[in-house]
């Protein structure tokens, strides 16, 4: 190797400094959301007609029965609902109780999209006009909330819930069950 | 079954890319040259196999086949076909298999054309593209398979998303993936070149095609994405530095070095190391900027838009493919480096400096896109915009241009300042001339003013190396050049224009109320309902009339889709030969007034006629280097015949 | 042979301007990133330390509810951002985009007045198609684009 060969080394040292930023970004995915304000804070009061005959609707006084439950927020019009529907169905299994809030949705629809994803939900109430959606600090679906046994917000999951998540949001059921 | 035989001949084409990698490797060995026979031709097959594949992929959406996880997720019975097409390609399986279909039939058509190269050259050449290729075919395979089945077939498809039912959206992302992927091309000739030592004024001729090729879709990728953006986004810009649009910009940036770089290692035999270097890093850019897009690392909120198991695999191929040929760069510099020497006033140092300016606006770039992520790595959250890009950008590009204008004037190797001075002084004089009639007029920022000045002096000067020649008999290349300068020139005008004297009109009108945007004299008619095949519209009539002209109709809609629930601002444009007026209905007042936004725009449409020509210079540059090297090989024959003749 | 030796010490001069050009650009590029790059601040952030005037930030919170009000010009609307820790009011005169309504997520982009008013340049408002799954994210550009617009 000459003297003064060390410059062409220059561009695999920069090259690896990328790849190590890249890693450290992909082995922890920070968190850029604006947080919900209302995680610790009660439920907003509401009281929704329910979104499919089967199920009764949800008010807020179900949530205050003393049991930790998911409210998963969703749509039949949303693609990602759909693809997290074998781990709601998983997290029922495991004797989770979730209760769902359909947003802006019909009840043809909604009765179409259970039929073919399966329905995970011991209540499902219908909110037309995403009231509940944004009293509770949520701009989107699907999103997940873990709600203790007092009706206040424990944990707010953003996006679909994936396989991993799984374990992860029944430790923080047990942990709103303290 | 088409899916199982797109599988199966996906799994064929990644045999026979291994097969290629092993045997072209071989043949570098001493005793490996039996192996060669093999090489050409797998690569070939390679190529048609995964052709073969991506049109199975493209029958099955044609077919709405709803046994396939990919179509049911991306497409619908009801679409139209073209977008039942375009939904093979628009989604993240199957993008990488249109990745891996054009690089394989890049590498097909290499070995199937190319003979200019050493063969030893030429056969790394072919194990590199195939190495590349192979890691692409893992990913397929093994993480995103574009042909796996529904244990039950769905009822209906669940892509039905009528914001992607456009057909500039339908062929953007091809288009710029052509340019992407072709650049592999590039890389795969440094790395062959560097591995048998042969960085040579063939290599450099045999690469530029090739280049120049990919090159061409890249810079209309990112015309049509930037005029898209103009219309659509209804914020009247047409570049906003986002992540995506910089992932097209830099590897553009890269490949515009390396095609200067390799016109003077093809003329002159300098700037050896260089150019190698640029051939890896304009493939390394497309491919760090389609991971950064495509991984979410960079434009997502959303944690769970980071799959860390996809995203670590192709950080993975990114750290084996870019760091294993920087780390060949680096171990092979030293015994290419020295080329042949020029002085610096001559064409090649012109080209020096323009290489040195194109790669410190790709470092400012990517410096740029990057920066979010430094910074959070550090926990502090921050965005970086305009304000950065645009000025730090300009510092550079503004000396390439003078360059630019100057370069072509100058011959190799060496020639006297002297020599050229009267065209320079006249261009100098045309751009202080503008300089003081824009003052005069009202001066506009320093940036824009400058802009307008440069571009008419550069704009003038890109066509001086027509100077003196037979305007039928100038080469096609060198039409090329001056077509691709001088659609620079123009693109520099119109941003300048349209950052310097476009008028905008935020107002709230009433039903009947005349706003005067610039020139014209625009009129709020009407409010109407309207409605589409999924949307639902308020769409407002517009007279807009020029200097007191006949009013001219735009109707600029904000429609509201249902399915799923968006809206979107339509945008009305009414184009003049000098500019564009651009409006966008906004929402209600609660007095009955509407929301108008109207922008003049003057002369904004050169941006996009001088990307177009920049392309239109690639495109006969490309002609005439393609039907040169026919000819050239039509002569070689010639000769090879009249020695055979002679020799019986 | 003057042409050789003289090209040589030419080719020195080239180098080293590229490389000084080149160290230039980076060093500009750095300075530039710290002062031009815009800082993301919540609410309460921003209340206990306020950017500069001329400092381009983003500031991103909840709509409050009730604080949503049209000017007489019809164009330009003010609110209140807040995280339930503080608030800072917001001016913004332009179109408003869909999903921008009192109770919902916002990011403004825009500068702070000295008398404590956040003037927007541009508002982004949290919206349901960020909720695309990963498949679908590199779909388009259009859609990484929205992404990005919304969210960045």
């Amino acid at each position: 190797m000459s003297a003064g060969s060390w410059k062409f080394w220059l561009p695999l040292a920069i090259f690896a400094g990328f790849c190590l930023l890249v890693f450290v970004q992909l082995m922890h995915p920070a968190e850029r959301e604006v947080a919900s304000a209302m995680i610790g804070k009660p439920l907003p009061a509401f009281d929704l007609r329910a979104a499919v005959p089967e199920r009764p609707g949800l008010a807020t006084v179900d949530l205050k029965d003393g049991k930790p439950r998911l409210l998963n927020i969703w749509a039949s019009w949303c693609i990602p609902c759909a693809a997290e529907a074998p781990q709601l169905e998983a997290l029922r299994q495991q004797g989770v109780e979730i209760v769902g809030v359909a947003i802006r949705d019909t009840p043809e629809d909604v009765t179409g999209f259970l039929a073919r994803y399966g329905n995970p939900y011991a209540r499902l109430g219908a909110d037309d006009l995403s009231e509940v959606q944004l009293g509770i600090g949520s701009s989107g679906v699907p999103e997940t909330f873990v709600i203790d046994g007092a009706g206040v917000i424990r944990y707010q999951h953003i996006g679909d819930i994936r396989e991993d998540d799984v374990p992860m949001l029944i430790a923080r059921l047990k942990e709103a069950a303290r | 079954m088409i899916a199982e035989f797109g599988l199966a001949a996906l799994w064929l084409a990644a045999a026979l890319a291994l097969l290629q990698l092993v045997a072209g490797s071989l043949c570098l060995q001493p005793k490996g040259e039996r192996m060669s026979v093999i090489v050409r031709p797998a690569a070939v097959m390679q190529g048609v196999l995964s052709a073969l594949a991506f049109g199975a992929l493209l029958l099955l959406f044609l077919n709405t086949d709803l046994s396939v996880k990919l179509v049911v997720m991306n497409s619908h019975s009801a679409k139209p076909v073209i977008f039942k097409l375009a939904g093979a390609w628009g989604n993240h399986e199957g993008s990488m298999l249109l990745w891996v279909t054009v690089m394989a039939l890049a590498g097909g058509l290499v070995a199937l054309l190319e003979r200019r190269l050493p063969e030893r050259t030429m056969l790394a050449t072919l194990a590199a593209q195939a190495f590349v290729g192979l890691g692409f075919y893992a990913f397929l395979l093994f993480s995103s398979n574009p042909f796996e089945r529904l244990p039950v077939p769905a009822r209906e498809g669940m892509g039905l998303n009528p914001l992607l039912q456009d057909i500039g959206l339908a062929f953007h992302p091809p288009t710029l993936y052509l340019g992407y992927v072709g650049m592999s091309v590039a890389f795969s000739f440094a790395v062959g070149a560097m591995l048998t030592r042969q960085v040579t004024p063939a290599f450099a001729t045999a690469m530029r095609p090739w280049v120049l090729g990919a090159w061409i879709f890249l810079t209309v990728g990112i015309t049509a994405g930037s005029y898209w953006a103009y219309y659509e986004l209804g914020w009247g810009g047409w570049w906003f530095w986002d992540p995506v649009e910089n992932a097209s910009l830099m590897p553009w940036l890269a490949a515009t070095a390396l095609l200067h770089s390799a016109s003077v290692l093809a003329a002159r035999d300098a700037l050896r190391a260089w150019t190698v270097m640029l051939g890896v890093v304009a493939f390394s850019m497309s491919m760090i900027g389609t991971f950064l897009v495509r991984s979410g690392i960079l434009t997502s909120v959303h944690a769970f838009a980071v799959d860390p198991e996809r995203g670590t695999f192709i950080l993975v191929l990114l750290a084996i493919y870019i760091g294993g040929a920087l780390t060949l760069f680096a171990m092979r510099a030293g015994t290419i480096a020295e080329g042949e020497r020029f002085s610096v006033t001559s064409r090649e140092g012109a080209l020096v400096v323009n290489n040195v300016a194109l790669s410190a606006i790709l470092g400012i770039v990517l410096l740029g896109t990057l920066y979010p992520l430094l910074a959070e790595a550090f926990g502090v959250k921050v965005s970086v915009g305009p304000p950065y890009f645009n000025p730090v950008s300009a510092i550079f590009f503004l000396p390439m241009l003078l360059v630019m204008a100057v370069g072509p004037l100058l011959r190799w190797r060496r020639d006297s300042a002297a020599r050229i001075r009267p065209p320079l002084m006249a261009c100098a004089g045309i751009a202080l001339l503008v300089l003081a009639g824009l003052i005069a007029w009202g001066p506009p920022g320093l940036l824009p003013m400058l802009g307008i000045a440069l571009a008419a002096a550069v704009g003038i000067a890109s066509l001086l190396p027509l100077r003196g020649r037979k305007l039928r008999r100038t080469p096609l290349p060198l039409w090329g050049m001056v077509i691709a300068h001088f659609g620079l020139a123009l693109a520099l005008f119109g941003a300048s224009a349209d950052s310097a004297y476009s008028v905008e009109r935020l107002v709230a009108a009433r039903i009947g109320q005349v706003t005067d945007v610039g020139p014209w004299q625009v009129r709020l008619a009407s409010v109407e309902p309207t409605a589409g095949p999924n949307w639902t519209a308020l769409e407002a009539r517009l007279e807009a009339s020029y200097r007191g002209g006949a009013p001219i109709v735009a109707t600029p809609q904000s429609r509201y889709f249902w399915a799923p629930v968006q809206q979107t601002n339509e945008s009305a444009l009414l184009t003049r030969w000098n500019g564009q007026l651009y409006a966008v209905l906004g929402g209600e007042a609660e007095d009955g007034r509407w929301q108008l936004r109207l922008w003049w725009k003057p002369f904004v449409t050169c941006i996009w006629f001088g990307g177009l020509l920049i392309a239109l210079g690639g495109l006969l540059a490309l002609i005439g280097r393609v039907y040169g090297d026919l000819r050239r090989r039509a002569i070689l024959a010639r000769i090879a015949q009249r020695k055979v003749d002679l020799g019986r | 042979m003057s042409l050789g030796l003289k090209a040589k010490h030419q080719r020195l001069v080239l180098v080293v301007v590229a490389f000084v050009a080149l160290v230039a650009a980076a060093l500009l590029a750095m300075w530039a990133l710290r002062s031009q790059a815009s800082y993301f601040f919540l609410p309460a952030e921003m209340v206990a330390s306020p950017p500069q005037p001329d400092q381009a930030v983003r500031l991103g919170g909840m709509v409050e509810k009730g604080s949503l009000a049209t000017l007489p010009d019809g164009v330009t609307v003010r609110f209140v951002v807040g995280d339930g820790k503080a608030h800072v009011p917001v001016s913004f005169t332009g179109i408003v985009p869909d999903l921008f309504r009192e109770g919902s997520g916002v990011v403004a982009e825009g500068k702070l007045r000295a008398d404590g008013t956040f003037m927007a340049d541009n508002l982004l408002a949290k919206h349901d198609e960020n909720y695309v799954p990963r498949e679908m994210k590199d779909m388009t550009a259009a859609q990484a684009r929205a992404t990005v617009a919304e969210t960045k």
